[in-house]
């Protein structure tokens, strides 16, 4: 228990602002993957053939290739990239991107993947019947998706987003290998210095537990939300 | 592009695919065992077995691959009496380590999807054998695991995509799997893009692969 005490003589400040980190990332993560949804949801969808081809090579690509191949990927060439555009505008000097920004980009990227085959599905799903409804009372295009359309389709999405979110959370773990200080990264350091690695990866898989545990209530506040009327 | 390097490191890339493949099969293999054992065991009503089957599948489910790999990898061979015992002939060695751990995150897996198959088989199905006078055990192996296969195969078949992908955690413990392989060509000549383009096209080469099959064995045993 003497490791975990908060102070400079234990390592329980340094796991807890892990912790904070390992959230903020995934939270980000699924932010920019809701992003990449936003984008490419439409496009599945969409009956112009290439357009739903980009779309599909996207979730394919991204599903089928290892999570920590496409952080290799984003870590040692997202400097290369960024300085090439930059190089575009006219800047060349040497850019430094932090390992938050590469991480959550990756991970947001495998994340998008997951939730726009969500959002794909629960769309489908829906009834054609509201879409006409939403037709026929004559409401336009962004009143037709903001009010009839999103509302039901959250409500079909989110045990999947769930998943989507737990995956995230986990993947998060990989981004250690960058270098981030999250929880992984903090234990590895921790056992490094103590010698005590079985302690802090057990550690490390237990608040893995908890903020998995956390989570999972939190959703299912979520979904008796929106599940008010089924 | 690079295309000479994309040329030079495809060899390299492809023989360490089949290490990829090694640990992929004998994790799925043992995992079958382990998720058929720990289904059986959750859908036992003693309340002990189900609650530790629950609690084992919760806890590898819940926690990060990486989590796990690094406690059987750097933190058992810490306890002090492993070392003494025959085991620590496996655990000192990443390859089994790595083995170890898939093994039993892909068992988590593979019970909860078990689990969920013997459950959706309807009742009517083993009282038609119990009122043929099947025994008790012959109805379980002939009737009720056939027919769980066959329910399970579609989720079966993410859960080796997922593991396939999972198994690129081995190059974490120093394993020179295909992204063991991949990162250290990166790291070496800086030419990330290249280098990826050849090692997530044999990836994605290989969950189309599995992909069919499981829809070919998915059209062979269906029902109707």
């Amino acid at each position: 228990m003497e490791l975990l005490a908060f102070g400079d003589t234990g390592w329980g400040d340094e796991l807890f602002y892990a912790t904070l980190m390992t959230i903020a990332v995934s939270v980000t993560a699924m932010f920019i993957g809701f992003l990449f949804a936003l984008i490419f949801t439409p496009l599945k969808l969409s009956k112009n053939r290439f357009l739903n081809f980009l779309a599909n090579s996207y979730t394919t690509i991204i599903r089928g290739v290892p999570e920590l191949l496409v952080i290799y990927l984003f870590f040692f060439g997202g400097t290369g990239a960024v300085m090439f555009v930059a190089s575009i505008f006219g800047y060349n000097e040497y850019i430094e991107i932090n390992a938050f920004i590469t991480g959550a980009f990756a991970i947001g990227i495998i994340s998008g993947a997951y939730s726009t085959e969500v959002f794909r599905g629960a769309i489908q799903s829906i009834d054609k019947g509201q879409f006409e409804a939403a037709n026929v009372l004559g409401l336009n295009k962004f009143g037709k998706f903001f009010k009839i359309i999103l509302p039901q389709t959250l409500r079909l999405a989110i045990p999947n987003l769930s998943n989507v979110w737990q995956i995230t959370l986990k993947d998060t773990s990989l981004i250690s290998v960058t270098g981030l200080v999250e929880i992984m990264r903090q234990s590895y350091i921790a056992a490094g210095s103590t010698r005590d690695p079985l302690f802090f990866y057990s550690f490390a898989a237990v608040l893995y537990l908890i903020l998995t545990y956390l989570s999972m209530k939190l959703i299912n506040k979520l979904e008796l939300k929106y599940n008010r009327g089924y | 592009m690079d295309f000479e390097l994309m040329t030079n490191s495809f060899p390299k890339l492809l023989s360490a695919t089949v290490i990829t493949l090694k640990l992929l099969s004998v994790s799925l293999f043992i995992g079958l065992f382990i998720g058929l054992i720990f289904a059986i065991l959750r859908l036992n009503k003693n309340i002990i077995t189900n609650k530790f089957a629950y609690g084992y599948s919760y806890v590898f489910r819940g926690t990060p691959l990486l989590v796990q790999i690094f406690i059987i990898y750097f933190g058992l061979g810490q306890i002090e009496f492993l070392r003494s015992t025959f085991l620590w002939v496996i655990l000192k060695e990443p390859y089994w380590c790595a083995i170890i751990a898939f093994s039993l995150n892909t068992g988590a897996y593979t019970s909860e999807i078990l689990r969920s198959a013997f459950q959706t088989i309807k009742p009517g199905i083993v009282e038609a054998g119990k009122s043929l006078g099947i025994p008790n055990k012959i109805i379980f192996y002939k009737i009720q695991i056939p027919i769980a296969i066959r329910q399970s195969l579609p989720a079966y078949g993410n859960e080796i995509i997922l593991m396939m992908k999972g198994t690129s955690l081995a190059s974490t413990v120093t394993i020179m799997d295909l992204t063991g392989v991949a990162k250290y060509i990166i790291s070496t000549t800086f030419k990330p893009v290249e280098v990826f383009i050849v090692a997530g096209g044999i990836y994605l080469f290989m969950t189309f692969i599995f992909h069919n099959l499981i829809k070919f064995l998915e059209k062979k045993y269906s029902f109707n």
